[in-house]
């Protein structure tokens, strides 16, 4: 039962994937991603991570994507035409290497068997959420703290950049 | 329990939940039609059945052996998607709201919830997220200015106020320390001094008000239905919707309204426990329905009583009042259960 359900999620992930950055119409590459991002929630429920399935659904399908639906309708985008973008080789290094890498990690052999203090059952025991509340809070403060640091820096940019224009007329003033 | 039983249980429970929400919402419309003509002096559908109580039926007869039209330009298939992906998140939500408490029916046992997730709410607030999708899609896809303006204006709406909402119950969550209703409804047991009861309105008034407020806005109800202003947009998203499909966003937006009142209910008024000791020989759902109805009732009153804001004062409000407001509520949440707790 659960192997032919990981066997659905992931082929219908691998699909959607594809057809993300291959389908021509802008709003149905966003479609497929959403497609994609459901399943991948699916496959964290398999992997008894509800919590982390639902928060991959409000942050990337009910957050971002709306977000990205959004400012394509919004700026119209139809593109027909195919073209690579220019940085091509560096998406091929970097799609060359993460493949290596994953490559390498399933050769190792230590794939699916290395668990931690907190197993399946004490998982169960404790709570899904708990666990990751738990875990997040007293061992990993400082780096959640510095990834929220980094965030807000990338949100300052953005609004800097926007803001180009009024920015320089306050500096001449 | 044996799994055969377990499923049948389980289907008589979506079953019963369902057939309540499409009933709620059917008599939703007539109650909103009453409600309105009674606040401006008129008597509402009286033809159909005594006092017009058949209305509904008749209404929703109507729909269904109306012509479907598609506008020539529409995207055909994302015209026919956006409507399901609209009303399915509005019903599914309802798979985690607990009823009742657990009891005992033909000796078979309920839990009074279809199914307790212990992420019930970020459950219901992934697939509300999901309705945005049908609206913005159907706007798009119509190939009409009217309904693609509508469902722009309807995402922006959302996504602001999506996030007061979730802030505004984070000090709910912090008060009973689970994401499951169950356990969140069970919190509010009890009363203070005998008379007042646990409710978490007392505690979280604040909360409360931003709530309903963030509640009405996702909803697409006065006085923020900017996305279907009918002065300007005609009638928003769904403009060139007609018949059955036109019926789906319909239903989908009755049930997000009856899905985020039995949410309020549960998080700030209890859910299904009773408000005093006394009556607690009244059964749970029926403290849920009326506390529910309550809500439903505060919507119809406030349409019928507030004019429609401006666009601007709508995004304005969200993002420089209500949000730092809900912030500052759970600053002091946390601090308050961080001392009640040493």
């Amino acid at each position: 039962m659960i192997e032919a359900l990981f066997i659905y999620l992931a082929t219908v992930c691998v699909i959607c994937a594809v057809l993300t950055v291959s389908l021509r119409q802008p709003v149905y590459n966003v479609l497929a991603l959403l497609t994609m991002f459901f399943h991948v929630a699916g496959l964290y429920v398999l992997l008894n991570a509800e919590f982390l399935a639902v928060v991959q659904i409000i942050v990337y399908a009910g957050a971002i994507l709306v977000l990205y639906l959004f400012v394509l309708m919004l700026l119209n985008v139809r593109t027909q035409s195919r073209h690579l973008h220019r940085q091509w080789p560096f998406a091929v290094l970097i799609l060359g290497s993460v493949t290596a890498m994953l490559v390498g990690a399933l050769q190792d052999g230590t794939w699916g068997v290395a668990s931690g203090e907190y197993t399946a059952a004490a998982i169960q025991e404790i709570g899904n959420t708990q666990a990751i509340g738990l875990r997040l809070y007293t061992d990993y403060l400082l780096p959640f703290e510095v990834a929220s640091l980094v965030l807000l820096v990338a949100m300052i940019g953005a609004i800097v950049l926007t803001k180009k224009g009024l920015i320089d007329d306050h500096i001449k003033e | 329990m044996e799994i055969g039983s377990m499923v049948a249980v389980t289907l008589v429970q979506i079953a019963v939940v369902m057939g309540v929400v499409l009933l709620t919402v059917a008599y939703m419309t007539y109650a909103e039609r009453k409600v309105l003509s009674f606040m401006q002096d008129r008597l509402g559908p009286m033809e159909v059945g005594p006092w017009g109580l058949l209305q509904p039926i008749a209404d929703g007869l109507k729909l269904f052996f109306k012509e479907d039209i598609i506008p020539s330009g529409a995207n055909k298939i994302i015209f026919a998607v956006a409507p399901i992906i609209c009303l399915v998140p509005a019903l599914i939500g309802f798979a985690v709201i607990p009823y009742n408490g657990s009891f005992t029916l033909f000796g078979l046992e309920g839990g009074g919830v279809i199914s307790d997730l212990n992420v019930g709410l970020l459950y219901i607030f992934a697939v509300a997220g999901m309705g945005a999708y049908g609206v913005i899609l159907g706007g798009w896809a119509s190939n009409s200015k009217y309904a693609f303006l509508g469902g722009l204006r309807s995402a922006a709406q959302i996504i602001s106020y999506e996030l007061a909402m979730g802030f505004s119950i984070v000090g709910v969550l912090l008060l009973s320390g689970s994401l499951s209703l169950v356990t969140v409804t069970e919190a509010q047991a009890g009363t203070w001094f005998g008379f007042i009861p646990q409710w978490n309105i007392f505690l979280q008034p604040v909360a409360f008000v931003a709530y309903v407020i963030a509640a009405v806005a996702e909803t697409n109800r006065l006085p923020f239905d900017m996305p279907e202003a009918e002065s300007e947009l005609v009638a928003g998203f769904f403009t060139e919707y007609s018949g059955m499909r036109f019926s789906l966003f319909f239903l989908a937006e009755y049930g997000n309204m009856i899905l985020v009142s039995c949410l309020a209910s549960i998080l700030f008024l209890g859910g299904y426990k009773a408000p005093l000791p006394i009556l607690e020989f009244i059964p749970g759902f029926v403290w849920l329905a009326l506390k529910t109805w309550a809500l439903l009732f505060f919507f119809i009153w406030i349409r019928g009583t507030y004019p429609r804001v401006r666009f601007d004062q709508l995004m304005k409000f969200g993002w420089k009042v209500l949000i730092p407001v809900t912030l500052a509520n759970l600053l002091v949440t946390a601090l308050g259960v961080y001392i009640y707790n040493n």
